[in-house]
């Protein structure tokens, strides 16, 4: 049973870490020192200093809202703050499948996301030392890297089969549905391999359709995953829905199967699902790793006005790393705002889903 | 509320997600339709040979008793439905609220599908050319002139992706079960009840439950009904069939482009024809693949417009309820004003002029709160390259093109239905001998007169099966 005065104790804990954080990290963002040249240029447009004016998480909403746009194109390093000039960066695209994608350069967070991530995973159904399969888009993005290394931080050794999703989306619309087939099978035949080979792999990342085609075509071969010798998956996006996790449990994978649902995006991290509970009718909320990233759910028409619990609303990000600030973007998606968790003691979001008012533009689900 | 499960195999499901059905005038809600996902589909499709299995158990003598029995019960029964019941009068009342056709419209599309299942053992019969139903069932068979025939089917299931709009075409799909082949429904999400209510008529009736899965659901579901049943019919707008056309999976039914074409040798006597042409661009509201969209001729087009126009001109909404409601209300957000602004696009070209504007007593696009109605619109086109001289909307739109005889083979395009009034022997056999018309009518036909004993846009028989060698004792010797 969950102690509420407790909870309450630690929420109040917790907005203090987020309140102090977001101080440090805006010092650290527009001191001429150590700020990146993006956002020391861009002070010079806010009627605010953020230096003496951002004190708390809440005067984040003095800042306008961050324009994703402003991530498409070069020169990337406008991006890096000074202060990190010169280690070793990486540049992570989203999007893409048409214009310019959205870059985002880093040095140090993906490991950091996914070691803090690690923490959340139960180790009987992740075991440390075991290996990990990661079946997803590679390429540009940064999953690869960073299930690499939360395999490695586990102690593990992760394989990975790639899927080109702008490949996909491109076969999708010229109605190439032989070849996305085909495509997709070449996809699962290369994980076939690779869990057939001896690899003691017991953990995996991939996603809702990967999943669903890796796990019948093991039923087909008279198998499953669980006899493949899968403990534990985590798997993310807004296809994880209510219903999709339900058939994930009662069909898909077995009673044995551990998979935990997760939601995370190239700005802010990997945000964690509330632990699974029956009662809960497979109910899936979302808390952001906070205090290095935060969501709240905001009026669909004033982004600074949050949502009562329970109710409707846009997802807000807000990301604050050493290498990359974004204080407040309105993500493609919308949610109900949940209640604090024990183990996660600050605002959630549950029913993720694209945001009624763009949805039916958004190509989502080709992986 | 009425709520309605998915149907797996024939099992109920009930979904986490659920969409609601509206009134399209009050938008007051009328059912909660669970919703599948698409992993249930490729789960349950591993299942797929299963209802094969069961519906050759079934002699297809008794699937075509089964049948006429199923259209009994479709036309006067109350089935199940969901958590409720529904009868005939509640299914005509609930399918004009949702999809926005007037309620005796949707009385006479019953009647439609009724009478398909009633004479299936003839439509059988016609669109396999005679051959012995057994044959379908066995595999191979001798007919009755002593030649061996196989036939092999295609895909254990059809699966079928269905629209919302018209619930006539669910015809089309009717004579799957008695040729012992699976249905995966995927109904429009404002006209689920012509496939809940015929699967259980089909149950009622005696098909077992394991021979039917019912999916609502969002657009990935249509797609992996598309994507995994070997044979799939699906239903949408030229992007769908542009999309479809060089997969030989896919049947895929869109805007029909149907024309009727007035021969020079009869064109002085075209008043006798204004009847059937005036039928063939308005009935069932315009709203079918089968209705004409184009009446070409190379003289007197003027004077047909303006006959035509005057009939249909005056012609605007009445309730849904009014037994003789002309008009489909378009019930989705911004339809008709788009359709509305395509067609003032094509009337800026030269040569293009709007006849039933002055017949009209207001605009052609009529918005209301929650719906919007195009009145019928009649247009002149001087030249047969005029954008309007072959464009398709849903409602009793046509233009009367002017044009040669000799050039409309090559300028007509393709054609779902053509009805030609003619008695010109060499251009018949000119458009016998052409492949860019499916339905060729010659002689007084409406375009929208269907004859069930002969196939609708590609044989249904020749898409589930395919004819193939066999043999079972050594030729003789030659």
């Amino acid at each position: 049973m969950t102690d509420n005065s407790n909870l309450d104790e630690l929420v109040k804990q917790h907005q203090d870490i987020l309140d102090a954080h977001t101080r440090e990290h805006v010092q650290w963002h527009f001191n001429p020192e150590t700020g990146s040249p993006y956002w020391l240029e861009k002070a010079k447009s806010f009627d605010f200093d953020p230096l003496t004016d951002v004190n708390c998480f809440e005067d984040l909403n003095k800042f306008p809202l961050f324009e994703d746009d402003e991530l498409r194109g070069g020169p990337v390093d406008r991006w890096i703050p000074k202060a990190l000039k010169g280690k070793p960066t990486y540049v992570f695209e989203t999007g893409g499948t048409t214009g310019v994608p959205k870059s985002r350069v880093v040095i140090d967070d993906f490991r950091i996301d996914y070691e803090n991530f690690s923490d959340t995973l139960p180790d009987e159904h992740f075991p440390k030392g075991a290996n990990w399969l990661m079946l997803g888009p590679s390429g540009p993005r940064r999953l690869r890297l960073a299930v690499e290394h939360l395999a490695q931080y586990r102690g593990g050794i992760s394989f990975c089969v790639d899927l080109d999703p702008r490949w996909v989306v491109k076969l999708i619309k010229k109605g190439k549905i032989d070849e996305v087939k085909e495509y997709s099978a070449h996809v699962i035949d290369q994980a076939m391999t690779i869990l057939g080979a001896g690899h003691n792999i017991q953990c995996m990342f991939t996603t809702p359709k990967l999943l669903e085609a890796l796990a019948m075509r093991l039923m087909d071969e008279g198998s499953s995953i669980e006899e493949a010798g899968i403990k534990g998956i985590f798997c993310g996006g807004t296809e994880f829905t209510q219903q999709w996790y339900r058939f994930a449990r009662e069909e898909l994978l077995g009673e044995n199967v551990f998979i935990t649902p997760t939601y995370g995006n190239t700005l802010m991290g990997l945000a964690c699902g509330k632990p699974f509970d029956p009662a809960d009718n497979y109910k899936i909320t979302y808390y952001a790793p906070q205090p290095r990233a935060a969501i709240r759910v905001v009026d669909f028409d004033d982004h600074t006005k949050v949502v009562g619990y329970g109710e409707t609303g846009r997802v807000k990000l807000f990301t604050m790393t050493k290498e990359l600030f974004i204080p407040g973007f309105l993500e493609r998606d919308e949610g109900e705002r949940e209640m604090p968790h024990i183990k996660y003691p600050w605002d959630g979001v549950s029913g993720v889903r694209p945001f009624h008012k763009i949805a039916s533009s958004t190509t989502v689900g080709v992986y | 509320m009425l709520e309605i499960p998915v149907l797996r195999w024939g099992k109920p499901y009930e979904s986490f997600d659920q969409q609601e059905v509206v009134h399209f005038e009050t938008g007051e809600p009328l059912a909660k339709v669970h919703q599948a996902n698409a992993g249930l589909v490729k789960m349950d499709m591993r299942k797929a040979q299963r209802a094969r299995d069961l519906l050759r158990e079934i002699p297809v003598s008794q699937l075509l008793e089964i049948c006429k029995k199923a259209a009994e019960l479709y036309m006067t029964a109350e089935l199940p439905l969901g958590n409720g019941t529904q009868t005939p009068e509640e299914f005509c009342r609930i399918q004009s609220a949702s999809t926005g056709m007037p309620e005796w419209m949707c009385a006479s599309n019953m009647k439609k599908v009724a009478f398909v299942l009633e004479h299936m053992e003839e439509i059988l019969d016609a669109l396999t050319r005679g051959l012995p139903l057994d044959i379908l069932t066995k595999g191979y068979g001798k007919e009755d002139r002593g030649v061996m025939l196989s036939y092999q089917a295609n895909s254990p299931v059809l699966g079928l992706v269905l629209p919302s709009n018209s619930p006539g075409v669910h015809t089309l799909w009717m004579p799957i079960l008695p040729m012992q082949i699976g249905l995966v429904l995927k109904p429009g999400s404002s006209e689920p009840w012509t496939p809940y209510r015929m699967t259980e008529a089909f149950y009622q009736a005696g098909i077992p439950r394991e021979c039917i899965s019912v999916y609502p659901g969002p657009h990935d579901v249509g797609s992996t009904v598309t994507e995994l049943c070997q044979r799939v019919m699906v239903f949408g707008g030229q992007q769908t069939i542009d999309k479809y056309k060089a997969n030989p999976n896919v049947q895929a039914h869109g805007p029909g482009f149907s024309k009727i074409l007035i021969g020079d040798d009869v064109v002085d006597q075209w008043e006798d024809y204004l009847d059937l042409i005036v039928d063939s661009i308005y009935q069932n509201g315009g709203r079918s693949c089968v209705n004409a969209s184009g009446v070409w001729a190379s003289r007197h087009t003027e004077e047909i417009a303006e006959a035509i126009a005057k009939r249909l001109g005056p012609v605007g909404p009445t309730s849904m309820t009014d037994p003789e409601a002309p008009l489909a209300a378009f019930t989705m957000t911004g339809a008709a004003k788009a359709m509305n602004g395509s067609i003032e696009e094509g009337l800026k070209e030269s040569g293009v002029t709007e006849v039933t504007e002055k017949y009209r007593d207001g605009e052609r696009l009529i918005e209301m709160e929650r719906c919007d109605y195009l009145r019928p619109t009649i247009v002149h086109c001087d030249n047969p390259d005029a954008t309007l001289a072959n464009t398709e909307y849903m409602f009793p739109m046509a233009s009367v093109v002017k044009c040669e005889q000799k050039d409309m083979l090559k300028k007509i395009g393709t054609t779902l239905v053509c009805s030609v009034f003619t008695e010109d022997q060499d251009w018949s056999q000119q458009l016998l001998d052409s492949t860019n018309i499916d339905r060729l009518n010659i002689g007084p036909v409406k375009t929208n007169a269907l004859n069930w004993l002969q196939p609708h846009e590609g044989n249904i028989v020749e898409f589930l099966f395919r004819a193939r060698a066999f043999q079972n004792e050594p030729p003789a010797a030659h």
